[in-house]
């Protein structure tokens, strides 16, 4: 009969079946969502990030915004009413990592892009509560002053494909001229827009593109994407 | 269990009573970090404009540095101080070894802290760190398993005793979690970005399952293995149940793993996993409990101790906490219920019942037992600070999770009432206005916990320079393996 006793008198045995213990619940839960097919939704509009996003994305992480605002709409009444539409799977599914976040302390961010001007943006950035006197937010003027790295921007979206987002050599050739044309409006926008619809244009300013305006682009963006206009409920089914 | 000592084993102890030091150092830290940025949520100006400070950038130095710096460190140390004295046997490597793993996990937690207020982070809660030091810490871990595994195979005790099968499933689960979680490219080998290698959904699943697993293996299997060793020093008695604890063990460590989808509750992870994930948290509850009873339970005839050994009551209150949260972990894991709870301070309340209530004071309990022990002193310089440090620590965690709960039901209720027309009735910036009484209170409480432990570090210091005593310097022998237990029932 078994006895409890042999693992005990055996570290090996105790090691090997502590990790197949372990590993059980992990692979049920895991491994499917990588092969049903369902899991993320078919939907048309998603699109990798611009090179302007993606860096502004990059802030975004950098300055922990994740740990205040959550990215994902729940199936909710409430939700739905006050942020729009639940969050789809494929909504984040070039997000390296994702950024649901876990806490409200500020609200969610997911389909916060067109919900307010550029300006709003750049003045709520600098001073949150000059906007909203209730406001937890830190201020972050120094965005607005902080030039953009960008150097390595055609590297970040190289990565991304590595990674499984789908760009393409054009878009990494143009990554750097693409980010200079979203942060100019003086610029002709015509190849930025073919090569990533419905990307913002922001204010920018004479100096270079900063931080701020990266940030905003990023932020201009979220939720704008999926043609929900042709996607019906049945497709969202997982 | 008469088995005479003919010569005294020489354990290392040095690396244990540097754990310790820096155990104690982090906690100081962390609690004052989180002090701080509780008075940032309270009054936002307390962010200064300064990226350095900024809330976003110290939250992790405050997770980091409470998980894994304090945490981190009377979990390494306390294991090395347990597994060589319930295996008689000093620690498998040498010296040498023990020192690297205790410098290279001060350097790995330095460079975290450090890289957080810098901005490099990989946006992963609790998983921050960037690739380099996450490869760092990889090297460091397989080099505290390789001792900790080592010293088991090498024990001069036939059985091993329980509190080593939880560290054990600590380190393992943990080296399993840290690589799977943390996969990414890296945009050069001279940079410090990179991208994980998994995205939206599977990245969420991904990062839950390492988080939630953060709080079961590190948070409660590798406290649970302290609970098995120092709860029986400290009241004399051994383990309840034996029998208890085989059967919780093998179910904590195999139901743990399956919880992670409670954190994604109606969000885009499919309805299957959220269930499963559910499903499992409930069931939970049970071996938490297993764990919780088979503490308590040890006490029992020697309860009489709590009032003379006050450092027992931060051991025997910390499994209370235990039980306490991991009934409220599970409630929450209800969709219904988490539907509400959840992005709401309430989940931050329920955290911190678990770190403050449980690791925390499990963690001072050690420490209070530890620092006579190690430094070979007859006891502690003041049992009568002990008890303030108890109550003041008490109470506050008593304000903080009070206020959370009032604060996070709040939340919830404000963001889904509607009015008499049919109407979202308040707006976002409304809720917030609401919960600033409750961040207030919330910060006093925080402040309470971070004076307590002021307390305890004059306390400690006082007791390591008062004269030292020729304590013998090796109980083991005195305390069973789990074999003894057995012969104890």
């Amino acid at each position: 009969m078994f006895r409890h006793e042999w693992i005990e008198k055996n570290a090996i045995l105790l090691l090997v079946l502590t990790l197949l213990t372990v590993a059980i619940g992990g692979i049920v839960e895991i491994i499917p969502l990588f092969t049903i097919e369902t899991t993320v939704e078919h939907v048309v509009g998603m699109r990798p990030y611009t090179p302007l996003e993606l860096m502004g994305r990059g802030i975004y992480i950098r300055e922990g915004c994740y740990l205040c605002h959550s990215q994902q709409i729940r199936a909710l009444k409430d939700e739905v009413e006050r942020y729009g539409h639940f969050s789809l799977a494929a909504e984040s599914m070039y997000d390296h990592p994702f950024q649901w976040g876990s806490k409200r302390i500020g609200p969610d961010l997911a389909r916060v892009g067109g919900k307010y001007s550029s300006d709003w943006h750049y003045a709520h950035l600098t001073n949150p509560q000059e906007l909203v006197p209730e406001s937890l937010m830190p201020k972050y003027r120094f965005m607005a002053t902080t030039p953009l790295d960008f150097d390595h921007v055609a590297e970040h979206l190289r990565t991304n494909r590595f990674v499984g987002v789908p760009y393409s050599d054009e878009q990494i050739a143009h990554a750097k001229e693409d980010l200079l044309t979203q942060a100019d409006p003086t610029a002709d926008a015509e190849a930025l827009m073919k090569r990533y619809p419905k990307a913002v244009v922001v204010p920018g300013s004479t100096k270079g593109p900063t931080e701020m305006d990266a940030l905003v682009a990023y932020l201009q963006m979220l939720g704008t994407l999926v043609d929900f206009a042709n996607t019906s409920a049945e497709k969202l089914q997982q | 269990m008469a088995e005479p000592m003919q010569v005294p084993i020489q354990y290392n102890e040095a690396v244990v009573r540097k754990f310790v030091i820096a155990g104690v150092f982090w906690a100081v830290v962390a609690f004052l970090v989180g002090v701080y940025i509780a008075a940032e949520l309270a009054w936002p100006e307390a962010n200064l404009g300064f990226s350095f400070v900024n809330f976003g950038r110290l939250r992790p130095v405050h997770t980091s540095g409470a998980i894994f710096a304090f945490g981190g460190s009377i979990l390494l140390g306390t294991s090395f101080y347990v597994v060589q004295r319930t295996c008689r046997a000093r620690l498998f490597g040498g010296e040498a070894l023990a020192d690297f793993v205790f410098w290279g996990y001060q350097f790995f937690i330095v460079m975290a802290a450090l890289s957080y207020v810098m901005g490099y982070s990989q946006g992963q809660e609790y998983a921050e760190p960037e690739w380099h030091l996450d490869l760092w810490l990889t090297v460091v871990w397989v080099i505290y398993a390789v001792i900790f595994v080592g010293t088991l195979l090498k024990r001069e005790e036939p059985h091993i005793y329980v509190a080593n099968w939880f560290y054990l499933a600590f380190i393992l689960t943990i080296a399993v979690l840290h690589l799977v979680n943390n996969a990414a490219i890296p945009i050069s080998m001279y940079s410090a970005k990179s991208y994980s290698v998994y995205s939206g959904v599977q990245s969420a699943l991904i990062q839950w399952w390492y988080g939630h697993n953060a709080v079961g293996f590190f948070l409660t299997a590798g406290f649970l293995g302290m609970m098995y060793y120092f709860i029986p020093k400290q009241a004399d008695r051994p383990i309840y149940s034996y029998r208890l604890s085989v059967v919780h063990f093998w179910s904590l460590v195999f139901m743990y793993i399956w919880a992670g989808p409670h954190h994604l509750h109606y969000t885009s992870l499919p309805d299957w996993t959220q269930t499963l994930g559910m499903v499992f948290s409930l069931m939970l509850w049970m071996p938490s409990w297993g764990g919780m009873i088979n503490g308590l339970m040890t006490l029992s005839g020697a309860w009489d101790k709590l009032r003379t050994n006050p450092a027992l009551r931060f051991s025997v209150t910390a499994v209370g906490f235990y039980g306490m949260s991991t009934f409220e972990g599970p409630v929450l894991s209800i969709r219904d219920v988490n539907a509400l709870a959840h992005y709401t301070d309430w989940v931050v309340g329920h955290v911190h019942s678990g770190t403050l209530g449980w690791n925390a004071f499990i963690s001072f309990g050690a420490i209070y037992y530890l620092v006579p022990a190690l430094w070979k002193r007859s006891g502690l310089y003041s049992t009568r600070l002990v008890a303030w440090h108890y109550w003041i620590s008490t109470l506050g965690i008593v304000l903080y999770i009070s206020s959370m709960w009032v604060a996070g039901i709040m939340q919830g209720l404000m963001w889904r009432a509607y009015d008499a027309f049919g109407f979202l009735q308040y707006s976002f910036a409304e809720s917030v206005n609401a919960v600033h009484p409750y961040y207030v209170i919330r910060w006093m409480g925080g402040v309470m916990f971070f004076v307590g432990a002021l307390i305890m570090v004059y306390n400690l210091v006082m007791t390591v320079r008062s004269p030292s005593t020729n304590l013998s310097a090796s109980d083991a022998g005195q305390f069973g393996p789990a074999g003894a237990v057995v012969a104890g029932e």
